[in-house]
Order: structure tokens, then C-alpha cells, then sequence
């Protein structure tokens, strides 16, 4: 599949910047939805779009130690403030989606398809 | 580099917000080593499991890990409850997280057989009320290739 960057998926899909404005430039493959941490770490590939309704500190080091590509915290989910500043610390990009989770990962699907 | 590096972590029981930093520690240093990255990620998985485990069921614990050229080689060991049936507590789904954890998404039950999946050699010695040693080794080159 191809690539795109997180600020594309950002700027396309007309999410939210909620944390991690320095690592817009990161490229996500895929799409992996699940919010259970063990699940994610399991088996999120590496350099996916990992969307979410966790938006923990525990999420952030998920997602450090994953190597997924960002986070998408959908249904207008929280980031709370620990989180954002653990993501901006470690480089991790959140967005934020108002849309169900489903919805949400396909949106990125369609860009990655497109 | 033929020696090996040694790094020991002192691990908190009651702080969630810090569990992790160990692992992410090691995650830089094996950056800055030049292994491989899928190496580096199955460490990073590996020791998270048993990182976040140590802080959930085991109020906190210490780790060891030794950077060899050939391995990574990680014992994480507890003074919690200790685990009574290891082959119960390494099968999929089966958690004794309380409700407070299962809600900031851990209690999957995944942790032990993640440890499993992403390392070479994982041992666990564990008795009731003394605690849980848990030792896992990562070979520093791919696993495909020492299988053929
Ligand atoms: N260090 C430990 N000390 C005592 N019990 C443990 C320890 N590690 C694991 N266990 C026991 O083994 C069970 C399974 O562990 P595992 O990591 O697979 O799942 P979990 O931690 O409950 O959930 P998850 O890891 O998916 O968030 C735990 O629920 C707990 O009962
Ligand atoms: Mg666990």
C-alpha cells in the first residue's frame, strides 16, 4: 500500500491537531483500530495509523514503543493533559476525530487507497 | 563491540503515568547501539509487557538488561504476589486486572503472550508470595535467518 504523512491524513481527512506538532512527517501504511493496549501492542504493525478512544499517557508510550505512525483519537475523545505532553515530548502526532472509530479509520483507508 | 552493556531500572508500583519509561529507555540506547529496527521493537514490546505488569499486579519490581552483540537479555523481577498457575496466566484473555486498569485499556490478558511472541527465549519463575522472575531473551539477528 502507499504512504502517506501524517499531515496528510491530518489535512485530508479534517481532523484535529491535538499534540505532536513536530512529527507531522512521519508516513503511516495502514490503518489499525483497537483500544485494549495489549491488542495494539500485539499487533498494531508498525507505521500504521492506530485509531483509538484511549487518550492516556499508557496510549502515548504504546505508541512510542509500537512504532505506530500516530494516533487518532476518535468519538471526540480527550487527550488528557500528561498525555499531550508526553506526546509532544516523544514526538508522537495526535489528531483528533469527532466521527465513530470505524468511520474514522476508513476515512484514512480511502486517502491511503485513493 | 564484543563487551556488554549493562542498564538496571528500579520500577515504581504505584505510578501508571511513569510506566514505560524503562522501556523507552532501552529503546533509544538500542537506537544508538544500530541494531535493527524490528529487533529494537520486539525489545520494546517485550519489556513494556513486563514493565506494565510489574506496576499493575506486582506494586513494582527492578530490571535488568544486558546489550550483547549477539543478544538483548532482560530479567524482570518482583517482589508481588507471584503467579499460581503460569500456564493459565500465559494464555490469551485470561487477566486478573482490576476494573480501575481495564479502564485506561489494559486487562486484554495479551501481556504474557505478547512477552511470548515477541522474544527468542522467555522463562518465568514465579511462587506465591515471594514473587516473579521473568527472563526473556531477543537474539540481535533476524529470526528468519537463525531458523534456516
Ligand atoms: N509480575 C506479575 N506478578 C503477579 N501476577 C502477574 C504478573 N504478571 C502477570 N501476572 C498475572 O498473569 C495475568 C496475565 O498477564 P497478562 O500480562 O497476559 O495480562 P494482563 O496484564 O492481565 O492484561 P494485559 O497485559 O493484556 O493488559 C495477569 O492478569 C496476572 O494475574
Ligand atoms: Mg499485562
Amino acid at each position: 500500500m502507499k504512504k502517506i504523512t501524517v499531515r496528510q491524513i491530518l489535512e485530508e481527512c479534517g481532523f484535529s491537531l491535538l499534540a505532536g506538532a513536530g512529527a507531522l512527517d512521519r508516513q503511516a501504511d495502514r490503518v489499525f483500530c483497537c483500544d485494549l493496549l495489549s491488542f495494539v501492542m500485539g499487533r498494531a504493525p508498525a507505521d500504521s495509523a492506530w485509531v483509538t478512544v484511549m487518550g492516556n499517557v499508557n496510549a502515548i508510550a504504546v505508541a512510542v514503543l509500537a512504532d505506530t505512525a500516530c494516533i487518532v483519537l476518535a468519538e471526540g475523545a480527550a487527550l488528557d493533559e500528561e498525555a499531550r505532553s508526553r506526546a509532544d515530548g516523544q514526538g508522537v502526532p495526535v489528531l483528533g476525530s469527532a466521527q465513530p472509530i470505524f468511520d474514522t479509520g476508513l476515512l484514512i483507508q480511502r486517502l491511503l487507497e485513493d | 563491540m564484543s563487551q556488554v552493556i549493562s542498564f538496571h531500572y528500579d520500577v515504581p508500583g504505584d505510578d501508571f503515568t511513569r510506566a514505560g519509561e524503562a522501556s523507552s529507555s532501552i529503546k533509544k540506547v538500542l537506537k544508538q547501539v544500530g541494531l535493527a529496527p524490528d529487533i529494537i521493537r520486539n525489545v520494546a514490546i517485550a519489556m513494556y509487557e513486563g514493565e506494565i505488569n510489574m506496576v499493575i499486579h506486582a506494586g513494582g519490581g527492578q530490571i535488568d538488561v544486558d546489550i550483547a552483540p549477539d543478544e538483548i537479555r532482560m530479567v524482570l523481577k518482583d517482589q508481588g504476589p507471584g503467579i499460581k498457575d503460569i500456564s493459565l496466566a500465559m494464555q490469551e484473555g485470561w487477566s486478573t486486572a482490576p476494573d480501575e486498569v481495564r479502564s485506561l485499556g489494559f486487562g486484554a490478558g495479551m501481556g504474557l503472550p505478547n512477552m511470548k511472541k515477541y522474544t527468542d527465549e522467555m522463562d518465568i519463575e514465579s511462587a506465591v508470595g515471594v514473587g516473579t522472575t521473568v527472563t526473556m531473551t531477543v537474539f540481535a539477528h533476524p529470526r528468519e535467518e537463525a531458523a534456516s
